[in-house]
């Protein structure tokens, strides 16, 4: 049960940035359009975020690390969404008024509004790969199955989103929905019961 | 298929290809730019502007090399029909620049009128001045510019325009964020009672429903001209009727001859009926996956 919600709640973090990300280029599109500079300036800011938010999570594992820890920074990451759904569209009104240039209009409301949630999703590969590894001899084997299940999770979440997700529901609908299933995994992990899986 | 036939199918097929003006396509410019790659070709008389090789998905614009002056794409005539609704505008605002065929026309047509063209791609404005006989004026002006940013900015300035004209293109179709309610509102920001819309769609295409219902939920009703492409007339504070319309037509038809434009073959596609499903769901911001509405 450890094992498996820990590499539940690293697949959804993977597919939950790789959704947000294909939202936030519907969001920004109305300010400043859709041309590649403006995709361009959103994936430097998410890249930007997540590298941070390895080193943080890396940094945040040394000390008493938990899956209920792994959980409080999944709920933590969909919780730094949530301002979006309320305030995106006016924050991004005021960002291409004050900001004529549309790469760094996007830079910027790019960073006001997905820089935090990205750098604490960054945080769950790290951290979940510090709870995995049990010694040296096996711990590139684990890390390998980390990152398979978080990068798989981010291929299905860009997948599922453009092809089909926005053609179902409304951004803010999905964003809803991820937001929810975010704050239900975390949860879950919060509640397992302590003990290590007894392999 | 064996071989022989096989040889034989695709002399058919080339031969068949023939009248379509495959044999002669010849390609006289290629230009890169931040979007895409802008094609120009030529084919014996005709000109044209296109985004994909040999024009596979479409021309953005066509001139007649010998007679530039003559409307070489039939929407054209559609879009200037907006002048029948509004024959004296003081302002135009013409989204989307292609080879500038509409400007072009227009300031010649109403010379003292104020045009403002978005252009997205300074590529499109180097080859429509290089290729197409576009000049820029003092009263004709194009900013390079996202349509939907420069629409948003000049709604921030009270701006506003006695005709608007929609025709942003990329390879494929509009651009999804210039498809949504949200925008069209934004582009009724910038109109004032009196002034016209004219916006350029397919009628083929899969989005034909989905774009009826949305201008009709900001424009109310309009006027509804369909050939290959169909061109959406709408007016603020209500449509003139046909019979304006038709006397309108009169101050233009001898100055239309020089364009090879007759209102008899605009007059006659003028109508309001509601040809596709109100039921359709109104594209916004927050739903528009147009381009995959497009290809189902």
């Amino acid at each position: 049960m450890y094992s498996i919600v820990l590499y539940l709640v690293a697949g959804w973090s993977g597919f939950f940035v790789m959704g947000v990300e294909l939202l936030g280029g519907r969001l920004l599109a109305p300010y400043f359009g859709s041309s590649i500079y403006v995709w361009g300036a959103l994936i430097t800011i998410f890249m930007l975020a997540l590298s941070i938010g390895y080193l943080a999570g890396g940094r945040l594992s040394i000390h008493s690390p938990s899956l209920k820890r792994l959980g409080i920074i999944l709920i933590l990451a969909a919780l730094t969404v949530s301002p979006m759904l309320l305030f995106g569209t006016g924050m991004l009104d005021s960002v291409s008024t004050a900001i004529e240039d549309p790469r760094f209009g996007s830079l910027i409301g790019s960073a006001v509004l997905f820089f935090i949630p990205t750098t604490i999703s960054g945080m769950v590969s790290p951290y979940a790969i510090r709870l995995l590894v049990d010694d040296r001899a096996t711990s590139g084997r684990n890390a390998g199955h980390l990152f398979f299940v978080s990068t798989f999770g981010s291929a299905a979440g860009t997948i599922l989103t453009s092809f089909y997700l926005v053609l179902w529901l409304e951004v803010n609908q999905i964003l809803i929905t991820m937001i929810v299933i975010s704050l239900a995994l975390g949860l879950t992990a919060c509640l397992i019961p302590k003990n290590r899986r007894d392999e | 298929m064996n071989a022989p036939r096989l040889m034989r199918f695709l002399l058919l097929a080339l031969v068949a290809g023939m009248p379509f003006g495959l044999q002669a396509q010849e390609l006289i410019h290629s230009e890169k730019s931040l979007y895409r790659q802008v094609l120009v070709y030529e084919d014996g008389e005709t000109r044209c502007m296109c985004f994909t090789v040999r024009c596979s998905k479409g021309r953005q614009t066509c001139l007649y090399v010998k007679n530039p002056d003559q409307l070489a794409l039939g929407y054209s005539e559609l879009m200037l029909s907006s002048l029948y609704l509004e024959p004296n505008p003081k302002s135009i605002l013409i989204v989307g620049l292609g080879g500038g065929v509409l400007p072009r026309t227009l300031s010649q047509l109403v010379p003292d009128a104020k045009i403002d063209v978005v252009e997205i791609d300074p590529a499109v404005t180097r080859v429509a001045e290089k290729y197409f006989l576009f000049k820029q004026s003092p009263n004709l002006k194009v900013s390079e510019v996202d349509g939907r940013v420069f629409v948003k900015r000049a709604g921030r300035e009270k701006k506003t325009y006695d005709i608007i004209m929609l025709d942003a293109f990329d390879h494929e179709y509009i651009p999804e964020h210039l498809l949504t309610q949200e925008f069209l509102e934004e582009v009724k920001a910038l109109m004032h009672p009196g002034s016209v819309l004219a916006a350029n769609t397919f009628s083929g295409s899969g989005l034909y429903d989905y774009e009826s219902v949305t201008y009709q939920k900001v424009f109310g009703e309009f006027y509804n001209l369909k050939t290959a492409n169909r061109v959406i007339l709408a007016r603020i504070g209500g449509l003139p009727t046909l019979a304006q319309i038709t006397e309108n037509t009169s101050l233009f038809e001898s100055a239309l001859a020089k364009y090879r434009m007759t209102a008899d073959d605009v007059i006659p596609l003028f109508n309001k009926r509601v040809d596709w499903d109100p039921k359709a769901r109104v594209l916004t911001d927050q739903y528009s996956p147009a381009n995959l509405l497009n290809s189902r």
